[in-house]
């Protein structure tokens, strides 16, 4: 796998998204800027420029219309993909950690932070996809406060039933997407380990966290039922699923602050494929020079792409081996 | 939260609620005393029954037994009389110090006045504590004889069915023994919360586990590691058992304050800073202050180097019959077990005595047909007098041999496990004391008159030096000078010594087999049973190597080797970042290198080797500290037996090999139906998801946001009258090597 590296960012990178088509990548860095990319060879399409702080999380709508972006300026924003145009903007008492569409595009959640004095809320928007798409509403459909323990990612479920919310003290929550009810709350991770990620499957009926307790999971929507436990040697900031074949990716590492001493040693800063139903690790792809932010896989599970503390954006495509990997028990299933 | 010494058990290691923390030791501390200056007096019972004119008479002659073990006077006898102007066979004497008192009760109770009367000596608290109306029936109730227990089996463990070997893991704050399980994670037999404040330390044979807290020493034993002994030394740091596990010593920095009636302690261990017990019946044996190690005296003008101690503070000897400590530049004094006495009741006097060591088995010299254990010294040059090395037999305390040393800076005293060697190794220093070289003198103790033989003077200094156990080889590291303002630490070379083959079957001289250089090896670690060795660099920042040698490597053998009775070959080398112990199995059949927290914070763990140094395991783990081999007791199977074993050991093997094919087979069987088992389930659950979502969706009428997309883009793409297609083509035109 030769990766291409996408070097245009200045600091690190906090959330990589590809199109539904897996066309573009778009990358989101504590530089201020939004990035767009052609996933064929690497080439920059153009940026996005209007947030004044770093920016947290991205997202694309499914008619690949509309792109939303949070950042540590306390707005959400909202482009026109084509023009470059920033169409609306959404301000918040605090920063802004996840945006995310629901599976139809009608609906965008928003996670905030807890600042003094400011709960960590989950926020819903409608959304409109009118000729002038700058035409969208300031009331928010929903707000849910997160009192115990703040949220700090946030996704929905299929047929856009639940929002699932992972939180600082290790647990996940599932609650109704049309009254904000607290329905469910599992102890997914070590208790005081934050989750760091949470990405859906492509039906949206499961999902994963990566955690700071070195462990990522896959876990039901339904039911937040544990599925998979996948275990590292390091505190995950990202995970993802790899569509077409059953494997996940996680990513992480020691952060700067927590390695007492520079050692010419590989940080832990690989990409770690796991087999998704035997909880085996199969392989690592090394690159990064610093901890792994962020993981994006290609919807048609073709390629991924990964984000690091170091600043680029590294986007590899599957070659036949990953392709032809398999356990003698999948074998066999395949030939019956 | 620690548990409290006396309470100790397996609740308390789930965590303590505030309200059940036992402090009835600080509170034993810290309580007013009542009977303070109540504790010099003593009652003296059975006295001769003396009319008043005798009185004084009697009292005279009991002042002179009194005064043996304190001093008292007239006076501070009062014996009082009856009504019948006679006295009552009692009296009561009042000592100068606590102290002797308590040694009047120790000493003099039960001795003989006279050939009638025979003292009963208490002191007047304890009569008073004890003897109180009401505390004593009129009636004599014989004492309930407790049902007798069997005592749980101390070494059941070797007896597994698979020999496998137990070890002790210390992290965090657990404690746990497990079996090792080689590539498997191993087996827990216990695993506990808080099981030690410090550290934990098998018995040298492996019978006991000690746990040490703020009170004392704890012991277990037994399959499933219950409570055997306690020893009571308060704010104990440093432990040593005999060889033989029947004595075990105990260190503390602060001196032990007694109260009487608490603990097995007496007023004798008062103000001391080592016990020595019997752990058979957990009491104390003797105890003594500390004498520090004086700082050898620096260059003028330089602040003395801070004082160090002694530890072992008492070595032993190999059969445990005696044990010795030396007081640094003046004396040794021997003590005999099991009473503890001085040997011939007076130090040794040696002049300068830096070291000693005594010999780890018993000596079989040629000729010597009495009993005796050996124990090597050595004394620094003192003025015109040249340094030296001694080799002395107890108990006749006969010097048996000696060598004189010229320059000398330092000694290191290595005895071989079987007591045939005793390697010298000597640091010399130039006249103008600018360089140094190392000379190995090697005493052969079996041999008549015990020759010493001179290894050829090494140039550089000999950093670590190790024998074979139960062998006649043995290697060294040498490190090369610093250069001068350099960060880097220098080079090492390990260099093999074996013996020549001489005539006869003898030992014949011992002579370089080969010197590695170029190393930063740092630490040898020789396999329990010899032939192996394990060389490695340990606690060092940048380099972590281990490499695992064969000394009778069965493959052909260099021509210029052929006198030698060894065929050096390395088997492998292994990195383990961070490692700072590395420790054989008792069998020699595993190697454990580990990481531990105490060291540094860096990737703590330990991994898993085979004695051939193929990595079978490695186990990351959080807040790791210290993992130890179970050691084994010595075999039990004669000489004879165990070389038939040896002949025969193919025919063993091939029956082991078919019982690990087996549980491979099984274990590769399970793997794959569980496997079998996991994907059918996801398959199932997938299927059974996605239909009740296909259901739900189809009744709240939402379409298939995909099916919804493919629409879309068909329709847009039909409204659109031209159509654009781009293809794009990647051409690789140049591949050149990325560099991140």
């Amino acid at each position: 796998m030769r990766p291409v590296l996408l070097s245009g960012h200045e600091r690190s990178l906090n959330q990589i998204k590809y199109t539904p088509d897996g066309d573009l990548l778009f990358s989101v860095a504590k530089d201020k800027n939004v990035c767009a990319w052609f996933t064929s060879n690497g080439e920059r399409l153009g940026t996005y420029h209007g947030h004044q702080g770093a920016v947290w999380t991205v997202d694309v709508s499914p008619n690949t219309r509309l792109l939303a972006t949070g950042a540590a300026d306390n707005n959400v924003k909202l482009w026109n993909i084509k023009t470059g145009e920033c169409v609306k903007t959404w301000g918040f008492p605090t920063a802004v950690k996840r945006v995310e569409f629901s599976e139809d595009g009608t609906q965008l959640l928003a996670v905030t932070e807890k600042r003094m004095g400011y709960l960590g809320t989950i926020v819903v928007y409608d959304i409109r996809y009118g000729e002038d798409l700058s035409d969208q509403t300031d009331e928010q459909s929903l707000r849910i406060e997160c009192e115990r323990s703040k949220a700090t990612v946030a996704a929905w479920s299929y047929l856009s039933k639940y929002i699932i919310a992972g939180h600082e003290d290790g647990t996940v929550s599932q609650y109704d997407a049309k009254s904000g009810e607290l329905l469910l709350d599992a102890e997914v991770h070590d208790d005081g380990y934050q989750v760091n990620d949470l990405q859906m499957s492509q039906d949206r009926t499961y999902f994963i966290t990566a955690g700071k307790d070195k462990q990522a999971k896959l876990v039901t929507c339904r039911d937040l039922e544990i599925l998979k436990t996948y275990k590292a040697d390091t505190p995950l900031n990202t995970a993802a699923i790899t569509p077409k074949k059953d494997f996940v990716i996680l990513g992480g590492g020691q952060a700067a602050m927590d390695v007492t001493t520079t050692s010419a040693r590989q940080g832990k800063f690989e990409a770690r494929f796991y087999h998704k139903i035997f909880e085996d690790e199969i392989g690592r792809v090394r690159g990064h020079f610093g901890p792994l932010n962020t993981i994006a896989v290609h919807p048609q599970g073709t390629a991924y792409a990964s984000g690091g503390e170091d600043g680029y954006v590294r986007m590899h495509a599957f070659d036949k081996p990953y392709f032809d990997f398999m356990y003698e028990v999948e074998r066999e299933q395949a030939r019956r | 939260m620690a548990p409290t010494f006396d309470t100790l058990s397996d609740h308390d290691f789930d965590d303590v609620d505030e309200e059940e923390i036992d402090f009835s030791d600080l509170r034993a501390q810290y309580d007013v005393r009542r009977d303070q200056g109540l504790d010099t007096f003593v009652v003296i019972d059975g006295l001769p029954i003396v009319p008043a004119e005798n009185k004084s008479k009697l009292v005279k002659f009991l002042l002179k037994k009194l005064n043996t073990v304190g001093n008292t006077s007239e006076d501070a006898i009062l014996m009082p009389m009856n009504d019948q102007n006679m006295s009552d066979g009692f009296a009561f004497v009042e000592y100068e110090t606590p102290e002797q008192a308590a040694a009047a009760t120790k000493h003099l109770h039960g001795a003989a006045l006279d050939r009638r009367h025979t003292l009963a000596v208490n002191k007047l608290t304890d009569i008073d504590r004890y003897g109180r109306e009401g505390r004593i029936d009129d009636e004599y109730e014989p004492p309930e004889i407790e049902p007798f227990h069997e005592k749980e089996h101390l070494r059941s463990w070797l007896g597994d069915p698979a020999a496998r070997d137990q070890f002790v893991m210390f992290r965090g704050d657990n404690v746990g023994v497990f079996w090792n399980m080689k590539k498997d994670p191993p087996e827990p037999v216990v695993d506990r919360k808080h099981w030690t404040q410090l550290f934990v330390q098998w018995s040298p044979q492996g019978t006991f586990l000690a746990s040490i807290h703020q009170q004392g020493v704890q012991l277990w034993g037994g399959p499933m590691f219950s409570k055997q002994k306690q020893f009571p030394h308060p704010f104990v740091s440093l432990i040593e058992f005999s060889p033989g596990e029947r004595y075990l010593t105990t260190w503390s920095n602060q001196p032990i304050s007694v109260e009487e009636g608490k603990t097995s302690l007496t007023i004798e261990e008062e103000g001391k800073h080592i016990v020595i017990w019997d752990i058979v019946t957990g009491k104390p044996l003797r105890s003594f202050v500390a004498h520090d190690l004086t700082p050898p005296p620096g260059p003028e003008g330089e602040a003395p180097p801070k004082k160090k101690v002694q530890w072992p503070a008492f070595k032993w000897s190999s059969d445990e019959k005696y044990v010795a400590r030396m007081k640094q530049h003046e004396s040794l004094s021997i003590y005999e077990l099991p009473r503890m006495n001085l040997l011939d009741k007076t130090s040794i006097k040696i002049e300068g005595i830096m070291d000693f060591e005594w010999a780890p088995s018993s000596p079989r010299r040629e000729g010597i047909k009495t009993y005796e254990q050996l124990l090597c010294f050595w004394t620094p040059e003192i003025k015109s007098n040249p340094a030296k090395v001694g080799l002395m037999s107890v108990p006749s305390k006969e010097i048996v041999r000696t060598r004189n040393l010229f320059n000398v800076s330092d000694v290191k005293l290595h005895w071989q496990s079987e007591a045939s060697f005793v390697c010298v190794k000597v640091d010399r220093h130039s006249k103008s004391k600018k360089s140094l070289a190392t000379n190995l003198e090697i005493f052969r103790v079996r041999e008549k008159g015990v020759p010493v033989e001179v290894v050829d003077s090494i140039k550089d200094t000999v950093i670590n030096f190790a024998w074979e156990p139960k062998g006649d080889r043995f290697v060294l590291i040498t490190a090369g000078e610093v250069v001068p303002g350099s960060n880097v630490a220098a080079k090492t070379a390990v260099a093999f010594f074996c013996p020549e083959k001489a005539k006869g079957g003898g030992i014949g001289n011992f002579k370089l087999i080969r010197t590695v250089d170029k190393k930063n090896s740092n630490g040898i670690y020789w396999s329990p049973k010899g032939r192996f060795v394990v060389v490695a660099t340990v606690a060092v920042q940048q380099h972590f190597d281990l490499e695992f040698w064969d000394l009778d490597y069965e493959g052909e053998k260099a021509e210029a080797e052929k006198e030698l009775s060894a065929n050096l070959m390395s088997m492998n080398i292994q990195e383990h970042y961070g490692v700072t112990d590395v420790d054989w199995d008792p069998t020699g059949r595993y190697v454990v290198s580990s990481a531990s927290v105490w060291t540094h914070q860096m990737e703590n763990g330990y991994h898993m080797y085979t004695f051939s140094g193929v990595l079978l395991s490695e186990n990351p783990i959080e807040k790791f500290k210290q993992l130890l081999w179970r050691p084994r007791p010595p075999t039990l199977l004669s000489k004879e037996e165990q070389r038939n074993i040896r002949r025969n050991l193919r025919e063993y093997s091939r029956d082991f090999d078919e019982e690990d094919r087996y549980a491979v087979d099984i274990a590769n069987t399970a793997i794959v139906e569980e496997r079998r088992r996991l994907l059918e389930e996801w398959d199932a659950w997938v299927r059974m998801v996605k239909e009740d979502v296909k259901a739900e969706r189809e009744e709240l009428g939402i379409p298939d946001p995909k099916e919804e997309l493919e629409l879309q883009r068909i329709r847009s793409a039909a409204s659109e009258e031209e159509q654009v297609v781009e293809e794009l083509v990647e051409d690789v035109i140049e591949e050149s090597e990325e560099f991140a």
